[in-house]
């Protein structure tokens, strides 16, 4: 009798200070009510959020100049000229599929007509050499009409025959690149080679713009900054008005902004056509900086690290795209290093974990779980008499000299190494299932495998290991943050 | 004078015909409710008439212009805007942004002029701007002040409703065709619906045909009903006419008895 009496009076009470479910301000508010994160990590991610976009923008671009001041390394040139050209690809992507919503699966291809058209107007290839403000411009304005032939056929261009028609495409172009090295014409009797075929196009000129000839990767650096502070200017600004704003509503409900006046087919046209250009634009920078061209690179590995980077940064977000051109072209670059790459595994774990348990409380008995496992599998090793790799034989980085007191690695490290492999993926498998009690138990398990597999066997094999480290990346960011990293949580229907 | 007229409009998805041959105008000024039965075909009737669906046959005009073949785009753009019965707007854009998206029709900017920031696109802009906050105001207190930044999808059901109208007016529409604004509603936000749909007419000068199952909605707006079923019209009339015609008792009524069953 006493109870429901004191929970009535306790939600008449509440309900004079808490708005009414389902009044507006109540729906206004929805933000207010979301669970806060707490923890460490979460205070560090709210400080940075403060950080006003302008700042950041500012930032970023301060260190961009500052680089190239600072060295003229060329090897780190090189990188900043690829993570230009990345920015530029991601750019020209996220006008697509981020603001207009098409999945061009043939993007790739852009970049490569870009690429190879300035090789043939650029070199001994076909004896034509244009000036740099002549080829450049009509490059663009033809992968922009290619972009526009190739959307044509999808004339409604819905998601799935676009994708399939882009995909087409885009293999197609492959092929015609490397199968034009001999091509014969009904009136000639020699065959001409138009592309090269495999072997690509050498010996290409460098830019020469307003008189200065590009002599080194820093020229075209310097280039591609001023492109894309241009380029970020204007797109910030299309996003913003008329034109945006209809690709935008393309993405929410083509059928309402139809209804709306807003002439969507040729709105999509226009989003393909333009980041084809911009594909184009970078493929001829591309093919410059190189001096020579050839036709892999331009394949479906390009076009998913590009999406990689959309789809982290936050689809339809600028700084996102800048941010997952970042990632996505530093981290091979960074992961090359055997012992970067180890630091960075650890790093990865540790946020992992830390992202599973959000208390320190419960963080600091994983970590102590981690520790006795190893003590344990240790005892097991030494009983069964397994034969154990000598401390300096493996414990080569500062963290594995660390763990060397404590990690047991076993003398056949590739037998040991394939089992504790299969052991975690069947692991990970059956925790994604298990309750949390069992998921809190086995977790100390899981993470022991994972550091006793990269000490054991992945730290062998860099090539593998970036792989699976950005793979696992991927997959740890869809789990944890659908929407990227920059990008807003989107709603689809409420 | 008509300002909307449909001529013999038919429509049928397979076997089912959901338009009969359906014969109906709405006079320049004047508010005409259509009733009917769930499945008479009401929704259907604005899908034709905007160009969602092309009829199989007949005619539709607006003042004098025919609307038949036209994407609904251009037919929006030829003076008919809509809102939905289940609400779409784009939930992802904020509120003020949903009603600037819809002037596209009667601006220009394109995407260079937008990327200079030339003089010209930055005037349309502000202008656009203007106009989407002076058709937010037309709803008063209920959907001013600190929500326009925010989201849609921050928003009430019934500011929904009411943000979809003021998108449909950024249109500058000659006609509005209004799918249950009051569905979904409570009795004060009904009472108000009405309120807001006499006043489109007197200060928008709009012609307004309008779905709507709430009679005393009906009732407080129509200058003339339209009952459908089976995607025939059975009966037209003022409010009292029709609501008392025994076609129309019999289409509810039998609905409902043929649902008991
Ligand atoms: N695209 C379509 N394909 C097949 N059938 C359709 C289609 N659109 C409408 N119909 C059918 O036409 C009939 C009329 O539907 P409509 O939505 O116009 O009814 P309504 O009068 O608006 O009903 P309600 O009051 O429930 O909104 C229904 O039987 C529906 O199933
Ligand atoms: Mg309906």
């Amino acid at each position: 009798m006493d109870t429901p009496q004191t929970s009535a009076e306790d939600s008449a009470g509440r309900a004079e200070v808490v708005l009414g479910i389902g009044t507006d301000e109540w729906v206004a508010r929805h933000n207010e009510r979301l669970i806060v994160d707490s923890g460490p990590l979460a205070r560090l991610k709210d400080t940075a959020s403060k950080i006003p976009n302008l700042v950041r923008w500012l930032l970023v671009l301060l260190i961009a100049v500052a680089v190239p001041l600072g060295t003229s390394n060329p090897y780190i040139m090189r990188v900043g000229v690829n993570l230009g050209l990345f920015i530029l690809l991601s750019y020209g992507l996220n006008i697509v599929v981020g603001y207009a919503g098409l999945l061009d699966l043939g993007y790739a291809a852009f970049y490569g007509f870009g690429a190879y058209a300035y090789a043939l107007v650029s070199s001994d290839q076909l004896g034509h050499h244009w000036k740099t403000y002549i080829s450049v411009p009509i490059i663009v304005v033809a992968t922009a009409l290619l972009g526009f032939l190739v959307s044509l056929p999808s004339r409604r261009l819905m998601g799935d025959y676009l994708a399939i028609v882009t995909l087409f495409f885009g293999q197609v172009f492959v092929q015609v690149v490397l199968s034009s090295d001999s091509i014969t014409f009904p009136w000639a009797t020699d065959s001409i080679d138009i592309t090269g075929g495999s072997n690509g196009i050498p010996a290409l000129d460098p830019f020469v713009l307003f008189g200065h000839k590009f002599l080194n990767a820093k020229d075209y650096y310097w280039l591609l900054l001023a492109i894309i502070v241009i380029l970020t200017l204007t797109i910030t600004r299309i996003n913003r008005t008329r034109i945006g704003r209809a690709w935008r509503t393309i993405r929410e409900d083509s059928l309402a902004a139809q209804a709306m006046g807003i002439s969507i087919n040729r709105l999509k046209f226009m989003a393909f056509i333009v980041g084809a250009a911009l594909a184009g634009l970078a493929g001829t920078i591309l093919s410059a900086v190189q001096g020579a061209v050839f036709v892999n690179g331009f394949d479906l590995p390009l076009l998913t690290l590009v999406y990689a980077a959309i789809i982290l940064g936050g689809s339809g977000s600028l700084p996102g795209a800048v941010m997952g051109a970042i990632v996505m072209s530093l981290l091979p670059e960074f992961l090359r290093v055997p012992s970067y790459s180890e630091i960075l595994f650890f790093v990865v774990l540790i946020l992992v974990i830390g992202a599973m348990r959000r208390s320190i409380k419960s963080f600091a008995i994983t970590l102590l779980g981690i520790f006795v496992t190893g003590i344990i599998v240790r005892g097991i090793f030494l009983s069964l008499s397994v034969k154990s790799l000598p401390r300096d034989e493996w414990a080569t980085g500062v963290i594995g000299r660390f763990l060397s007191h404590w990690l047991f690695v076993p003398n056949n490290r590739l037998l040991w190494g394939n089992a504790s492999f299969v052991l975690l993926i069947a692991l990970i498998a059956y925790l994604t299932q298990a309750s949390p009690t069992i998921k809190r138990i086995l977790l100390p398990v899981a993470a022991f495998l994972g550091i006793f597999l990269w000490e054991v066997r992945l730290i062998q094999q860099p090539s593998t290991t970036r792989q699976l480290i950005i793979g696992t990346m991927l997959i740890v960011l869809m789990v944890t943050k659908p929407q990227g990293f920059l990008g807003k949580a989107r709603v689809e229907v409420l | 004078m008509a300002m909307l007229e449909l001529e013999k409009v038919r429509i049928s998805f397979g076997a089912l015909t959901t338009l009969d041959d359906l014969t109906l105008h709405v006079n320049k000024g004047e508010i005409v409710s259509v009733i009917g039965p769930n499945g008479a075909g009401k929704t259907t009737l604005f899908n034709v008439i905007t160009g969602v669906y092309r009829p199989d046959s007949g005619s539709i005009t607006l003042d004098g212009q025919n609307l038949v073949g036209k994407d609904p785009a251009k037919v929006t753009r030829s003076g008919v805007a809509r809102t939905f019965q289940n609400v779409r707007l784009f939930l992802n854009m904020s509120v003020i942004e949903n009603v600037m998206a819809a002037t596209f029709g009667h601006t220009h900017a394109g995407l260079f002029s937008s990327a200079l920031g030339l003089p010209r696109s930055r005037r349309e802009e502000a202008d656009v701007r203007e106009q989407a906050e002076e058709l937010l105001r037309f709803f008063g207190t209920r959907l001013t002040g600190y929500r326009w930044e925010e989201p849609a999808y921050s928003l009430s059901y019934a500011n929904r409703r009411r943000l979809e109208i003021a998108r449909a007016l950024a249109t500058k529409p000659k006609v509005l065709l209004l799918d249950e604004p009051a569905a979904g509603m409570n009795p004060k936000e009904t009472h108000e619906i009405t309120e807001v749909v006499e006043r489109l007419r007197s200060e928008k000068g709009l012609t307004i045909l309008i779905i709507e199952h709430d009679m005393h909605v009906v009732e407080g707006v129509s200058d003339r009903v339209v009952a459908l079923d089976h995607g025939v019209k059975i009966a037209e009339g003022d409010f009292d006419s029709v609501a008392t015609h025994p076609a129309v008792i019999e289409a509810y009524l039998g609905r409902k008895a043929a649902e008991t069953k």
